[in-house]
């Protein structure tokens, strides 16, 4: 039992945590803008497995993880290009698109990689970190929280970046109104298909950059399906959080440690069945929207397209 | 979740338009047949991206599935769990709820059924034993589906997270079963006990064909008949296009969307179960064939019409029996069925808004 409580073993569960929660944090993130201006954007799992797939090839053929977290999310940004296209500019059904675009992607992520890797399953070399100065010497807390990678740090500031978007720009101003009253915002003499638009791309490449990460960072490898719902996780982010940027951090860094759980109990040695494990993230999912399901609002005008002068 | 752009009411515009019979079919399979040739160009150049011939790919595919007579009737037996899962998404999505749980439900009727059978049929004529497992799936597939129906119903927790959530934990769940509960001590393979060829459900004449798909068939027909024949199927529709003036008619809208849930969940479970007594005779660990995500698509293309979905159940089975055997003699993944699926249903799409567009420009 002292194993299952020592530091080290702490600060693993912890830095696991975090590790598995980068991903999520992205997403959610990303998905909060779509679904503020009215996107409910079922094809996020898509994005993020084109990400992963697209950042493992950029990070395996040019050896510069940098570059990985770039094609990443370019990959994300093009899926998310054709979802605006079909669903924001011509209005068709987001939800069907969605999942179109979602059971396509992991197909043809699947497929390529087959061709490609099935054979080596080539790894990536363990990312490098940064130690902030100071802080990554506290016991157990300092090699959790501040021994990441330099995006871990990026993606955390992200956060701060959204609140002042939302809060202080015209653009976060613009974005509330496509999703609550689009046609106010046209009236206003502001695009509303235009500020639709950006928020799918802006989503397109978090969920790009944190499918990325996942593969590249977390687990240093692709495998067909590697997401496993994480695009959906960040949905449910971001309906709890009400769109308040701040709630998806605390929201990630919770089904990232259930995340973590998951390799901590093997690691010590608990026997449990995988199954049974993976099932925890889910459980806490259900768990938090049973409690706190009612008060999750979304954005009157979410999931309908907009058409001027459309009554 | 407003589905502004029905088909049904766009479908019912095109009526008005009242155009020659014979230009308006021909227009309808234009639209149709354009879209699944542009799609297997799309998907073919996948194919000769990874290095393989997409015309033996398809070769393959149409004589495995559909031209010789062993893959028939694989393809015919194919058939019997996914009209199940057709019939379960068109009850749901007909009246407006997005049932994307399918895979969790299935996967646990297939469970309760497989963990079942083998020791009903010790217990009772085979038929009863048959009839009891069957109903055991659906009772528990309909369980499965209550959190997320009570949480829309009483809470307005939208469906579509709450059905996926479910269904991740479903197929986990099924999976701890089949390992840990029900495991047939009597092999060193993880898998449940398995029902004997001889008590599985009959097959069909001389083939091997199962009568599942006869089930199969009369519940999509009856769900169909369901939803467009009868006061009950008005109501779920109604509830379906206008949940709000569904109140104001003075139905309980949180009553029927639990039925809603139940009767779409209950019939994936039996497709769950019918695979099992009827196909499978057990279940293995770590199955998931992922029938509920791939019949998604193939309900969206038949427009949620009971029939056309039998017809596009059939062109799915050929695809996925037909795809198993190039899978083995090309290499090339499964996933590909899903792939194509997908860019179908994307084109099909994009030429009905087309359609649509043109259609107004004639008449403005």
């Amino acid at each position: 039992m002292s194993g299952f409580l020592s530091d080290t073993f702490l600060a693993a569960l912890l830095f696991g945590a975090v590790t598995a929660a980068i991903p999520l944090l992205l997403a959610g993130l990303g998905e909060q803008m779509s679904e503020k201006a009215g996107v409910l954007n079922i094809g996020i799992e898509g994005m993020m497995i084109t990400g992963a797939y697209l950042g493992f090839v950029g990070a395996y053929y040019s050896e510069s993880l940098w570059l990985g977290f770039l094609t990443g999310a370019v990959g994300g940004i093009a899926v998310a290009a054709l979802m605006a296209l079909l669903c924001v500019r011509i209005g068709l059904n987001q939800i069907v698109i969605g999942i179109a675009l979602t059971l396509g992607l992991e197909g043809l992520t699947a497929i390529l990689h087959h061709f490609q890797f099935s054979r080596s399953y080539p790894r990536l070399p363990a990312a490098e970190v940064t130690a902030i100065p100071f802080l990554s010497d506290i016991p157990v807390l300092g090699p959790a929280l501040f021994r990441h990678h330099l995006i871990v740090y990026l993606a955390v500031a992200m956060v701060v970046v959204m609140v002042w978007v939302y809060r202080r720009t015209q653009l976060g101003l613009n974005l509330q109104a496509a999703g609550d009253k689009p046609a106010a915002l046209d009236v206003a003499g502001i695009d509303v298909i235009r500020t639709r638009t950006v928020a799918v791309l802006f989503t397109g490449g978090m969920a790009g950059l944190g499918g990325a990460y996942l593969a590249n960072v977390g687990a240093g490898l692709f495998i067909p399906f590697i997401t496993n719902g994480a695009g959906f996780l960040g949905i449910v982010l971001a309906m709890l959080a009400r769109g308040r940027p701040l709630w998806v951090l605390i929201g990630a860094l919770i089904f990232g440690a259930s995340l973590s759980l998951t390799t901590a109990a093997q690691v010590a040695g608990i026997n449990i069945p995988t199954d049974l494990i993976q099932m925890l993230p889910f459980l806490a999912v259900m768990a938090m929207l049973v409690l706190f399901g009612r008060r999750a609002s979304l954005p009157a005008a979410l999931g309908i397209p907009y058409e001027r002068g459309a009554r | 979740m407003t589905d502004n752009t029905s088909p049904a009411t766009s479908r019912a515009v095109d009526v008005v338009a009242a155009e020659p019979v014979g230009r308006e079919i021909g227009r309808r399979l234009l639209i149709t047949l354009g879209p699944i040739l542009i799609s297997l160009v799309l998907a073919g150049g996948v194919l000769v991206a990874v290095g393989v011939d997409p015309l033996a790919y398809y070769g393959l595919v149409v004589e495995r599935g559909l031209l010789s007579p062993l893959g028939l009737q694989q393809t015919l037996t194919r058939m019997a769990p996914l009209l199940f899962i057709a019939a379960g998404l068109i009850v749901a999505f007909r009246a407006g709820m997005w049932n994307l749980g399918g895979d969790g439900q299935f996967l646990l009727g297939a469970v309760s059924a497989a963990a079942s059978a083998p020791f009903l049929v010790q217990a009772l004529p085979g038929w009863l034993a048959l009839f009891a497992a069957f109903l055991i799936a659906t009772a528990v597939a309909m369980v499965w589906s209550l959190v997320p129906a009570l949480l829309r119903a009483y809470q307005g927790v939208n469906e579509i997270i709450t059905t996926l959530m479910m269904s991740f934990l479903g197929v986990s769940l099924a999976n701890v079963l089949v390992k840990l509960v029900f495991l047939d001590p009597g092999t060193t393979v993880p898998q449940t006990r398995t029902l004997a060829v001889a008590d599985r459900l009959p097959r069909l004449f001389e083939t091997t064909i199962t009568s599942g798909l006869v089930f199969g068939l009369v519940a999509i027909v009856v769900v169909h008949l369901m939803m467009t024949r009868t006061a009950f199927g008005l109501r779920l529709r109604i509830v379906g296009a206008n949940p709000r003036a569904a109140v104001h008619a003075g139905l309980d809208v949180p009553l029927l969307t639990v039925a809603v849930f139940a009767i779409s969940a209950g019939l994936v479970g039996m497709g769950g179960a019918i695979d099992i007594i009827g196909i499978q005779g057990n279940v293995r660990a770590d199955w998931n064939p992922a029938y509920g995500l791939a019949v998604i698509p193939v309900v969206f293309l038949a427009r949620m019409n009971g029939f056309a979905a039998i017809g596009f159940v059939f062109l799915l089975s050929v695809l996925s029996i037909g795809g198993e055997s190039a899978a083995r003699r090309l290499g090339v993944p499964q996933h590909f069925t899903l792939v194509l699926i997908s860019i179908v249903l994307i084109t099909l799409a994009i030429a009905e808004y087309l359609d649509n567009r043109l259609n107004q420009a004639r008449r403005a």
